[in-house]
């Protein structure tokens, strides 16, 4: 059993005015198996948490902590979280000039697992996992992300989650951008590889439909960089029903 | 006619430099001739006359007893009054001419049959003001493969005649593998014959200042020419590159693909890709690329793609030129999927740069090239 605990976190952004604070007290605790719905309005933080448990350079903890299983998060390198179990499927991913497919999956599992998959079983493994999420096996030869339309770039980025098994899977906003059909796919990629690892999931969204595929134990409203209510699945409902006025105007 | 120059900065013509059609350059082996280096002569722009070290006025030596050969290649030294000196290009620029004067006597080597072994010739340690000529000459129907191995110190200004016989096909690799200090230009001219193929390889990673200019020009119809190069540029490191594929004869083909990496402060590369399709070449096919991948601030990539096309009556002409950053995203990408800031830079590098690596065949060759290229990364790493 798995523990991510965010505690009081405040982060702040760089900007030409100088420091601006984005998160102002965060607390969040997940568990292994538990889905963790955040919904809010744009430009309320929920990128920058999901940056923040990754690690990105561009956010300055200013307050409060991280804990993996107690051990400090904050102290630990973008590529040493991952290794520690953390995955941000991310809103917008990048292309990587150079970089296949192929090349980039075995070596983010070698670099996770701390050792290089046997050849075979791996082949195999990635090729079942694409074809479960009705991706063209020649993706494996393109560069990662480059060219892929927002929906592949966003099943690619589920593709990995199944592969590399975190304890943790951040997922922001994966739901944007997809067709229906590809919002069913991805969804039962994400059931799938949480079926199969358990990990807990922090699932950003913006629509209540992901959560008729992904049901989540917990919904988060975040407003202003921290949370501003807190319950069970129907308050997605409401939600979608009532928008964030109250909040935002509390 | 029509000359297609992109027009975006950075990749056009400076103000003060006349345009001038390639054919129209200058050729001569006489160094008097040729115009000092100088910024505002087009060939010599991107770099100074200092660093040259005196390749375009110093007495140069002879450096041809330094040179060492293995393989299947006949070897033999021939000097002007051999009927294949000169045949397949004269200087372009002072530096050539200066080497050429100097080396009166050239390497041959020739390549008959079907040699599956390459032949290889290295150049190690040819000393300073050193000049170097080298005849490479595939026979009619002949297939072989020739690797010039440039290692050590040296300031050498080389010519490399490739002579590609009739229906015959050879793979030059031109190995840039200097040390620190070194100095070399190569002027490496390819005469095409009737469906003959040239695979022409270069790799530049050692060295302080490096100008390779391949030129290929086709006699006949039906002939083929790959031209492919791959540089990796460290801290104050000079790396030019000036291709030329003459298009003077019908239904050709060329292919160009230079692909390079830049790290550190003063890491310069620079590629021209001159194509002239002539009045003749009907049924031309040829495309160009070069695509660059800086690594770190202060490093700079200029790209210059020339199509001149004389002709309508062409299957395709088409040039793409790009240079990217890997940057804090890139790097935040490979890190959030668990691997390490040198083995995410070594990932993209290799992956870049294997397209062209690969393309070698000569197993232990790429091996050392690719811990040359690792040696390179893990230098300046930060
Ligand atoms: N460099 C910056 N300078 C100024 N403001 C910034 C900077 N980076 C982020 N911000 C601001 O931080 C706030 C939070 O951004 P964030 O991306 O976390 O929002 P979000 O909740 O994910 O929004 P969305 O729903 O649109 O994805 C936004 O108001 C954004 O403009
Ligand atoms: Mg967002």
């Amino acid at each position: 059993m798995a523990l991510l605990q965010i505690k009081n976190l405040h982060v702040s952004v760089e900007t030409e005015q100088g420091p601006k604070a984005i998160l102002r007290g965060v607390d969040l605790t997940i568990r292994s198996g538990e889905t963790h719905a955040i919904m809010g309005p744009n430009g309320s933080g929920k990128s920058t948490l999901a940056y923040t448990i990754a690690g990105h350079p561009k956010y300055t903890v200013t307050e409060g902590e991280i804990l993996l299983d107690g051990e400090n998060v904050l102290e630990m390198s973008v590529d040493e979280r991952a290794r520690a179990g953390l995955f941000l499927a991310m809103q917008y991913p990048v292309e990587i000039p150079g970089v296949t497919v192929s090349n980039f999956l075995r070596t983010a599992k070698t670099a996770i697992a701390g050792e290089a998959p046997a050849i075979r079983g791996w082949v195999g493994e990635v090729r079942e996992a694409m074809s479960n999420l009705k991706m063209d096996s020649d993706f494996t030869e393109r560069n990662v992300n480059e060219g892929f339309s927002g929906g592949e770039k966003k099943r690619h980025e589920i593709l990995q989650l199944e592969l590399l098994k975190p304890k943790f899977a951040v997922l922001d906003e994966t739901d944007s951008g997809l067709d229906v059909d590809a919002l069913r796919i991805v969804s039962e990629g994400v059931n799938r590889a949480k079926d199969a690892n358990g990990f807990g999931v922090l699932l950003i969204t913006h629509y209540t439909r992901i959560l008729n595929y992904i049901k989540p134990d917990f919904v988060h409203v975040f407003v202003a960089g921290k949370i501003a209510e807190e319950g069970g699945p129907e308050l997605a409902a409401r939600l979608e029903a009532e928008g964030y006025d109250r909040y935002v105007n509390a | 006619m029509e000359i297609v120059r992109p027009g975006s900065t950075g990749h056009s013509h400076g103000a003060g430099i006349p345009i001038q059609t390639r054919n129209e350059r200058l050729r001569s082996a006489n160094p008097a001739e040729h115009n000092a280096v100088s910024k505002t002569d087009e060939q010599w722009r991107y770099l100074d006359a200092e660093a040259l070290g005196g390749l375009d006025s110093a007495l140069l030596g002879n450096a041809i007893d330094s040179i060492q050969t293995q393989g299947p290649a006949a070897i033999e030294r021939v000097d002007a009054t051999d009927s294949d000196f000169g045949r397949a290009g004269l200087p372009e620029d002072v530096a050539t001419a200066n080497g050429w004067a100097a080396a009166t006597t050239a390497l041959k080597i020739t390549v008959s049959g079907e040699q599956s072994e390459p032949t290889t010739v290295s150049i190690a340690n040819p000393g300073k003001h050193s000049a170097a000529h080298l005849i490479i000459k595939s026979e009619a129907f002949a297939r072989g493969v020739v690797v010039l191995d440039h290692t050590g110190d040296a300031s050498i200004a080389e010519t490399v005649e490739i002579l590609v016989g009739d229906e015959s096909e050879l793979t030059v690799i031109s190995l840039q593998d200097w040390s620190e200090s070194a100095v070399h230009t190569s002027a490496q001219f390819a005469r095409i014959g009737r469906n003959a193929k040239l695979k022409h390889i270069v790799v530049s990673l050692g060295g302080k200042t490096v100008r390779i200019s391949p030129t290929a020009e086709f006699t006949a119809p039906g002939g083929e020419v790959e031209l492919l190069g791959t540089y990796f540029a460290g801290e104050k490191q000079f790396l030019e590159h000036r291709s030329y594929v003459d298009h003077a004869v019908a239904n050709c083909k060329s292919r160009v693909t230079y692909k390079g990496a830049l790290q550190g402060d003063g890491a310069r590369t620079v590629w021209v890709g001159d194509v002239l399709i002539r009045q003749a070449a009907e049924g031309t096919d040829t495309y160009e690329l070069n695509r660059n991948l800086l690594l770190t601030d202060g490093a700079r990539a200029d790209s210059v793609p020339n199509l001149e096309i004389e002709t309508g009556e062409i299957e395709g002409a088409g040039h793409a030129s790009a240079s990217g950053r890997f940057d804090d995203e890139h790097l935040f990408y490979l890190q959030a999927r668990g691997i390490n800031p040198l083995d995410a830079k070594r990932l993209v590098v290799r992956g870049f740069l294997n397209e062209v690596i690969q393309q070698i065949g000569i197993e232990s060759l790429e091996a050392r090239l690719n811990e040359s290229i690792e040696a390179e990364l893990a230098r300046s790493n930060n």
